[in-house]
């Protein structure tokens, strides 16, 4: 615990800048990962704990395409393509047979699916790590506000997130497909008893999540490395947002994506030791007071 | 069913005791014993959360917690005193008793969803707590040093034989303990609580307190467990309490069958089997035993003794 520290660091302003984006960096992610958990739970009540291959694999589909057409934005388009495929593939193909099974038997596929797409990523691209590097665009200076560093494409990440948030926000509350999605979420046998497609509906709110869920591995690429284990860690972190956040709100997502991004980026500082230990803290206290997460409803 | 139904188990215990006892002094095997006494751990792991799981109906996601904590308490007390190897084991499951009281006591009031989801939280909470308490646990490096394996009753648990024929003895005493537990009155009221909490709640039964009582059993057991796998690798890891670690617990229930009391013993050996048995062909064991897990999961949708029961009434009827 180095409490000094995170004093000096909190009266410094390039401290509190560094730190704040590097916090909205890690927050941003886990929100667009965080987002389609929460989707796919508050329509479909399935806990899709293969979340994070998604996210894994729109990563790497993400570094191929890089290396081969050269352009990231096509990158990040066909990794968020191809998990949204993948996505329907998966609940079509196996989730789709276990609705009204166990939830642990759901949680057993979701597992089974993780243990093959990390070995097949190995197959594929190999165990090793790989880095893809800044993409050409953005390897250009800096800016410095208050003294602190910000990486342009810090910038533009966390741009494109926010941007999907408020999509996915309006969308959700405005358009007629948002609120045929949320009358799913409270009443599915009603929605399809008034003649509209469930099975179709399922699927593409799977498509979402993966799609969203492969557009942040994507996007995590440059900044973080593409490893097997990846999905691993952030499946964990995007449950806690979940949890925090209550299951199925989106708002919430958000938020707690946010919460959490910035106790990574100021907890490194004052307790490098146990910046995980104060978000599962967090998560015990918000599940004791408030069961149903900060934006949740009380069932 | 049988007139003596305590007395058939334990018949059973002892024939299989006797039989596992037996075969190392006609074939000595070293793969053999080391699969028996992981076993012998891993069957008091997912056992003891089979009560909670199948018995109860509480889906804990942080189960490993106690393993890890019976083996650190258990590995600690031996490095850090005198004391003989049983007390230390006594000691450890006490403990691990009692660190299950307290997380019990905060988490069973919550719903389905939010006890596995907040006993997910307070293990990864208990895991940071051993990768960041350094000069205690030895960090994410593991307790290592060592346990003094000191010889008691006779029993020289440095040599193999010793270590598989103690593993063995304790593994089926624990699971025979765990047999009466879960067809005594109390194992009826927890799959009563199950089945309909308020009916249960209706005739007096009060809810929490018949739950934390499961979850305190269980958390000794899973500590039992722990002791075992630290005798075993002769040390304690952070792994052990780390959640993929709850994650094999809860797929050897789900491979076996939640509504067999054998069925979490079943699903640890298909585990570990299918590890050894693959990790020997090929550095892709994740690929294949995910493909076996899909087809139990997809083709049976139960586990392997339920699947067995399920046929054997069809038959019946």
């Amino acid at each position: 615990m180095d409490l000094d520290a995170l004093g000096a660091c909190l009266t410094t302003p390039a401290c509190v800048v560094t730190q704040t984006t590097s916090g909205l960096i890690v927050g941003m992610l886990l929100f667009l990962v965080a987002a389609g958990v929460t989707l796919i739970f508050g329509v479909l009540k399935i806990v899709n704990f293969a979340h994070g291959t998604f996210y894994m694999l729109g990563g790497y589909v993400a570094y191929t395409v890089l290396g081969v057409t050269d352009s990231y934005t096509l990158a990040v388009l066909a990794g968020a393509l191809a998990m949204a495929v993948f996505g329907v593939l998966f609940e079509r193909a196996l989730i789709s047979r276990v609705y009204n099974s166990d939830v642990l038997m759901q949680l057993l596929i979701c597992y089974a699916v993780v243990l093959i797409f990390d070995d097949v990523v190995k197959i594929v691209w190999g165990p090793e790590f790989h880095a893809m590097g800044m993409p050409a665009a953005f390897q250009v200076p800096p800016f410095f506000i208050a003294g602190g560093v910000v990486p342009p494409f810090y910038a533009v990440l966390i741009g494109i997130a926010a941007l999907i948030a408020i999509i996915l926000g309006l969308g959700l509350s405005l358009t007629r497909f948002g609120k045929t999605v949320r009358a799913a979420a409270i009443n599915p046998q009603m929605v399809s008893a008034l003649g509209i497609n469930t099975t179709l509906l399922f699927a593409i709110v799977f498509a979402i999540g993966g799609g969203l869920a492969g557009m942040a591995g994507a996007l995590a690429a440059p900044v973080r490395s593409l490893s097997p284990g990846m999905g691993f860690s952030i499946l964990i972190e995007s449950f806690i947002v979940t949890v925090i956040g209550g299951m199925g709100s989106i708002l919430g997502a958000l938020v707690a994506a946010l919460l959490i991004g910035m106790v990574r980026g100021f907890g490194t500082i004052g307790f490098p030791q146990f910046t995980d230990g104060l978000i599962y803290i967090m998560m015990i206290a918000i599940l004791l007071l408030r069961p149903q997460g900060l934006f949740g409803r009380a069932s | 069913m049988s007139k003596h139904p305590a007395w058939r188990d334990t018949i059973i215990a002892v024939v299989v005791l006797i039989i596992v006892l037996v075969i190392p002094l006609l074939h000595r095997s070293p793969a053999f014993e080391d699969f028996i006494i992981r076993l012998s751990a891993m069957a008091l792991f997912a056992t003891s959360l089979n009560l909670l799981v199948g018995n109860t109906g509480m889906v804990s996601f942080g189960h490993g917690m106690f393993y890890g904590f019976g083996a650190y308490a258990f590995a600690l007390t031996m490095q850090m005193t005198e004391l003989s190897l049983p007390v230390a084991a006594v000691i450890a499951v006490v403990a691990t008793a009692f660190a299950a009281l307290c997380v019990g006591a905060i988490c069973v009031r919550l719903s389905t969803e939010y006890f596995a989801f907040i006993t997910l939280a307070v293990q990864m909470l208990f895991y940071s707590i051993i990768i960041s308490w350094q000069s205690l646990t030895g960090g994410d490096q593991g307790l290592r040093g060592g346990i003094p394996r000191r010889e008691f009753f006779g029993f020289e648990l440095e040599s193999q034989l010793h270590l598989y024929q103690f593993c063995a003895i304790v593994g089926v005493l624990g699971l025979l303990a765990l047999r009466h537990i879960s067809v005594s009155p109390f194992g009826q009221t927890l799959r009563m609580i199950r089945d309909n909490e308020d009916r249960a709640s209706f005739l007096g039964i009060v809810l929490w307190r018949a739950r934390l009582s499961a979850f305190t059993i269980a958390g000794a057991f899973a500590g039992l467990g722990g002791v075992l796998a630290a005798l075993f690798v002769s040390g304690a890891y952070p792994e052990f309490a780390d959640w993929p670690n709850s994650g094999q617990a809860i797929f050897a229930v789900m491979l076996g069958g939640i509504h067999s009391f054998l069925g979490p013993v079943v699903g640890g050996m298909i585990l570990l089997a299918l590890n050894d048995l693959v990790t020997r062909y090929t550095e892709y064991h994740g690929l294949i035993l995910g493909i076996v897990i899909l087809i139990f999961a997809v083709g049976l949708r139960r586990g392997v003794l339920d699947f067995i029961k399920l046929i054997r009434l069809g038959r019946a009827r």
